[in-house]
């Protein structure tokens, strides 16, 4: 027997879902009619799964040390987020919102699981709940508490539901600690969370 | 662009029911808020969802509503906000918005 540091879940070996077999046959139909080839499905989630939420941080920390970009984020996110070089595919809408002292900004899409996927990949499973999309434009502050975050009543809660053409991301407030940290230093603060409004970054605790 | 609404007009979404593609969601139908800003013109996805082109394109707006006038016995603060994207074809004018 090999002995390895990890458990193995039972194969996923049981009947397809009624999904699962639509999307395997329409994939199979598109690839027989020559509309796209196996190559051209790999290498499209390829590109997704390389886009993750360090492209985000990325963003966020070059807003947190330099406030005309931050103006420039917050008026055009596409804009600012190709300005670093990353590619946002064809015409995204990026809508960026920002956190402050009196302001805290989640985000949800109610309808289905519009995301920031084009700047920070895909999202979280708990994302695409019904659990999430239903209760968080509900009850906001007791969702977030679920998160670990419970937030004073002097901070106004405000929840984006993406109904339609913009995709959103929160832009966390820059916290207390971080002076004088890099802007590397600074992404590395800025978790996947943070973007959807769950969490906010915390400095690293300093050793006095 | 000859958007109807300018941001800080009140509005109310049209109490109607969502025939087929729904963008508006059920929660804010019949409520009244404020436009937050114009988000531009987009096809209207009620058509595209059915293989039509959607034009002509039609003025989407973010409209924030206040958490308490959505929803009787909200939790929160007075001050807590929901915002969502919604079509024109969804507005009509507010003569004022709930106290």
């Amino acid at each position: 027997m090999n002995e390895h540091d990890h458990g193995h879940p039972p194969d996923q070996g049981g009947p397809m879902t009624h999904y699962q077999i639509m999307e395997e046959a329409l994939r199979g139909l598109l690839i027989e009619k020559g509309v796209f080839t196996a190559e051209d499905v790999r290498r499209e989630v390829e590109k997704m799964d390389a886009r993750t939420p360090a492209r985000g941080a990325r963003v966020v920390a070059r807003a947190w040390a330099d406030p005309a970009y931050k103006e420039r984020l917050l008026s055009d996110g596409t804009a600012a987020c190709e300005e670093l070089g990353l590619d946002m595919g064809q015409t995204y809408h990026l809508v960026a919102v920002e956190n402050t002292a009196e302001v805290h900004n989640v985000i949800v899409c109610t309808l289905c699981s519009c995301y920031p996927r084009n700047l920070i990949g895909l999202p979280p499973d708990w994302y695409k709940s019904r659990a999430y999309r239903t209760r968080l434009v509900r009850e906001p502050r007791e969702v977030l508490k679920e998160f670990g975050l419970d937030l004073p009543g002097e901070v106004t809660i405000r929840v984006h539901d993406s109904t339609a053409d913009m995709r959103y991301m929160v832009l966390p407030a820059r916290p207390a600690g971080t002076e004088g940290m890099s802007e590397d230093e600074l992404a590395a603060l800025i978790t996947r969370d943070c973007f959807i409004g769950v969490a906010v970054p915390r400095a690293e605790a300093v050793a006095s | 662009m000859s958007a109807r609404f300018r941001p800080g007009d009140a509005v109310a979404v049209r109490r109607a029911p969502s025939l087929g593609h729904l963008r508006t969601p059920h929660y804010v139908k019949g409520k009244m808020g404020v436009v937050e800003r114009v988000c531009g013109d987009f096809p209207n996805p009620e058509e595209l969802a059915y293989a039509r082109d959607g034009l002509p394109k039609r003025a989407l707006y973010r409209v924030r509503f206040n958490q308490r006038h959505l929803w009787p016995d909200y939790g929160g603060t007075d001050e807590d906000t929901v915002d969502v994207e919604i079509y024109e074809h969804w507005l009509e004018p507010a003569e004022e918005l709930p106290a």
